[in-house]
């Protein structure tokens, strides 16, 4: 053979995707879907009161040149009753949360607010998840920095824990 | 006691109980016009559940899916054409969410690689052929 290099493409090759296949392992694989809504305006909405004593919420609502949380939340969701505490702590930081629930029933989710207090302004009921698939908001509970103008800031997946509460209100005031 | 494990097992709700509210209307009813239904169900087989991830929302149980399908079928009965649909999505989840990737950056090499390999291919088996004549 008069190019004996030609002999190492083979192996190159293979080396290759062998180092493809350590990559995909070593490297922990982000699974979460992130919406691509990020800097875009909240798609208009207006959603019906979630429970008797608590407005509902539309997209205008939104729009007062106050910066604040929107969470997607569910009476029916676990990692929801465990960010409830966070929810209120940012609360207490002065920080005005309005909030969607999610396939939910007003019974389910005056039990939700009874047993775990509640920290929002408003709550809409998205109950088909129309308004989350406008949001590009893959599950619950999520949590949307939504700037005074209306314009989405950050989205937060999943529950929120004591470490993402200083975070979450650096990037609400951050949009003052 | 293991009785009482037992039972309280079985009334446990699932933890992935999935709430209470109705299906949208056209979640899993077909359009009235088999041709747009057509066109809906060749989209819905090219678009990803969000929330199962590996199955089209054609495939899919999940109630996201359903809100998808629903979403997919009425934007076609209001005249909407199948890729301005996708792009909705796109503009929603991302590419992530289309099983067509689109012929450009990462796509690109997706779809040119299968062809690469085979002109690689062609090129060394040329050799050896050629000696073996």
């Amino acid at each position: 053979m008069n190019r004996p290099w030609l002999l190492w493409i083979p192996l190159a090759v293979v080396a290759f995707i062998g180092g493809l296949a350590i990559y995909g392992l070593a490297v922990p694989k982000d699974e979460q879907v992130h919406s691509a809504m990020i800097g875009q305006k909240l798609p208009a909405f207006s959603l019906p009161a979630a429970t008797a004593g608590v407005e509902g919420l539309a997209s205008a609502d939104m729009v007062d040149g106050k910066p604040r949380l929107l969470n997607i939340f569910a009476s029916w969701c676990i990692p929801c009753k465990a960010e409830a505490p966070y929810l209120e702590a940012l609360k207490k930081a002065g920080i005005e949360i309005d909030a969607i629930a999610i396939r939910d029933r007003p019974e389910d989710v005056a039990a939700f607010l009874s047993e775990f207090g509640n920290p929002f302004r408003r709550i809409g009921s998205d109950s088909e998840m129309a308004v989350q698939l406008k949001l590009g908001s893959s599950g619950v509970p999520e949590t949307y920095v939504i700037g005074g103008d209306g314009t989405i800031l950050y989205q937060h997946i999943g529950d929120i824990r004591a470490e993402h509460v200083p975070m979450l209100i650096e990037k609400v005031n951050a949009a003052k | 006691m293991r009785m009482l494990a037992l039972i309280c097992l079985m009334l446990a709700t699932p933890m992935f109980a999935q709430g209470s509210g109705p299906t949208p209307a056209f979640a899993n009813r077909q359009l009235p016009d088999p041709a747009q239904e057509a066109e809906a169900t060749k989209l819905m087989h090219s678009l990803r559940c969000i929330q199962c991830q590996g199955q089209s929302i054609a495939d899919s149980d999940a109630h996201m899916a359903g809100t998808m399908r629903a979403e997919v079928r009425q934007q076609i009965a209001a005249g909407q054409k199948p890729e301005a649909i996708r792009g909705w999505m796109i503009a929603r989840y991302g590419e992530w969410v289309s099983f067509e990737p689109d012929m450009k950056g990462a796509g690109l090499l997706l779809w040119l690689t299968p062809l690469l390999v085979l002109i690689a291919g062609i090129w060394l088996a040329r050799g050896l052929f050629r000696r073996g004549a």
